[in-house]
């Protein structure tokens, strides 16, 4: 009987899977649970070195991009920026005792920058709030749109006015009921996909591993 | 009433079992005749994007968001490689093959396997490049950041969102209008959700994310985990019901 590379994955993968769920009921299991979760692990750090080097080639390739005319060819800046901080970072990590320089890099560059697009996110939500009521204007766009003003004004006290009580009970009232039951079947829902999702690999009937 | 047996400890398990075995007999069933499924817009939108950008030659980008396997959003970015691969199959006649992007290094080698795998079962194996599933940036911010590059640098037509990407959806959004481009799909995350309701014309909200495989292709399978999730979702409204009524005549 010949077996092909993608039934020996399938089987490898499957069997893998049901020890490890299997593992969480069956108390025999445990040892061989825990050691394939270790397998895991290793084979995580190996693949994060795996995408790492994923990503460098993926900018790299824009920089030395020549086809393509001017408007088609991606602008090499970013990419050079990327390589760049990934060589100083790679360079104060290598050398001995750096967790202060390490700390400084992620404190005054890594979390500077997020910020910065954190506060990019507010303006380009506040603007698709807008264009929602320009593209979409039905009873559920309108309810939304109250939601999250109601959500907005009620959390702060007013300029001049102090804490409106009835705004405030208000936001009180559609946290803790209507969003906290959307909340609840929105997660329920998700959780069973995610059951779902799991069993079907199980099955062998999804083979997200080139099967 | 045995509270061991309504315990977690047992419960969890049985439920699987149930599960799995449902799971079983709708396929068997879903092989025979199939069921007629309800028309879900953000699905219909999604194959309308796909047949455009096969049509004009251009780029999809397919988001699978910012967790890994590890995590316990991890199965939503499963069920976008799922996806992933029919769009793939679908794409494999363009002159720009689809890009995914997705902040967790063992995804982004699941991808670069699954876009391998669809172009080998639609005999297209040459348009395979590595580098087309790609590690975007491993924190939510930088993988947004990192996908917002991809949407700039390579004509991206259209950005279709399928698994874990929190509120920093918006930013991808946001430039893939800036292209006049296209954004849709869903993601299990709810601030993610509430941005693609807000950006999207047709958003894929909650639990809908996973049943893209039945909508794009008939694997009966699929088929059978909609009804089977039908089942199960009755079953905890039940539950739920029967649990509050309990309580209010102090039972529990």
């Amino acid at each position: 009987m010949k077996f092909s590379f993608s039934t020996i994955n399938a089987a490898v993968a499957i069997s893998a899977g049901l020890i490890v769920l299997l593992g969480y009921f069956l108390p025999g299991l445990e040892f061989i649970r825990s050691t394939v979760l270790g397998w895991a692990s290793i084979t995580a750090g190996f693949a994060l070195l795996a995408g790492v080097l994923n990503l460098l080639s993926v900018h790299w390739a824009k920089i030395t991009r020549t086809g393509g005319t001017a408007q088609t060819r991606p602008l090499g800046v970013y990419s050079v920026v990327l390589l760049s901080a990934f060589l100083v970072t790679l360079i104060v990590a290598g050398i001995a005792d750096t967790s202060a320089w390490a700390l400084w890099i992620y404190q005054y560059v890594q979390v500077p920058v997020e910020t910065s697009l954190l506060a990019l996110l507010a303006v380009t939500l506040a603007a698709a709030s807008v264009q929602l009521l320009r593209r979409r204007f039905d009873v559920y766009t309108g309810l939304f749109m109250a939601a999250a003003l109601i959500a907005l004004i009620a959390s702060v006290p007013l300029f001049g006015v102090g804490e409106v009580s009835l705004l405030s009970q208000a936001r009180g009232w559609l946290i803790q009921v209507p969003a906290m039951a959307g909340i609840r079947g929105i997660l329920m829902g998700v959780a069973l996909g995610s059951i779902a999702t799991g069993l079907r690999i199980l099955m062998g009937a999804d083979r997200p591993y080139g099967g | 009433m045995n509270l061991f047996f309504l315990s977690a400890g047992l419960l969890a398990p049985v439920f699987l079992v149930v599960f799995f075995i449902l799971l079983l007999v709708f396929s068997g069933l879903a092989k025979k005749q199939r069921r007629e499924l309800r028309e879900i817009p953000g699905f219909l939108q999604l194959r309308k994007v796909v047949g455009q950008a096969v049509e004009a030659g251009s780029r999809l980008q397919i988001a699978l968001g910012s967790r890994g396997l590890y995590d316990q959003d991890g199965a939503s970015a499963l069920a976008g490689l799922t996806i992933l691969q029919r769009i793939a199959q679908a794409a494999s006649i363009s002159d720009s093959p689809p890009i995914a992007t997705s902040g967790d290094s063992q995804v982004a080698l699941l991808s670069q396997d699954t876009l391998q795998t669809a172009y080998r079962s639609a005999k297209a194996e040459n348009l395979y490049n590595p580098l087309a599933g790609r590690l975007a940036g491993v924190t939510p911010l930088s993988y947004a950041a990192g996908a917002m590059a991809a949407i700039h640098d390579e004509q991206v037509s259209a950005t279709i969102v399928l698994g874990h990407v929190g509120g920093e959806v918006g930013l991808l959004t946001a430039a893939t209008e800036q292209t006049r481009g296209q954004s849709l799909g869903g993601s299990d995350n709810l601030s993610g959700q509430s941005v693609l309701y807000m950006a999207d014309q047709e958003p894929i909200i909650g639990e809908e994310i996973f049943a893209g495989g039945a909508y794009l292709s008939s694997n009966p399978s699929h088929h059978a985990s909609l009804q089977v999730q039908d089942i199960a979702r009755w079953v905890v409204i039940v539950a739920i019901l029967l649990g509050a009524v309990a309580r209010m005549v102090g039972l529990l």
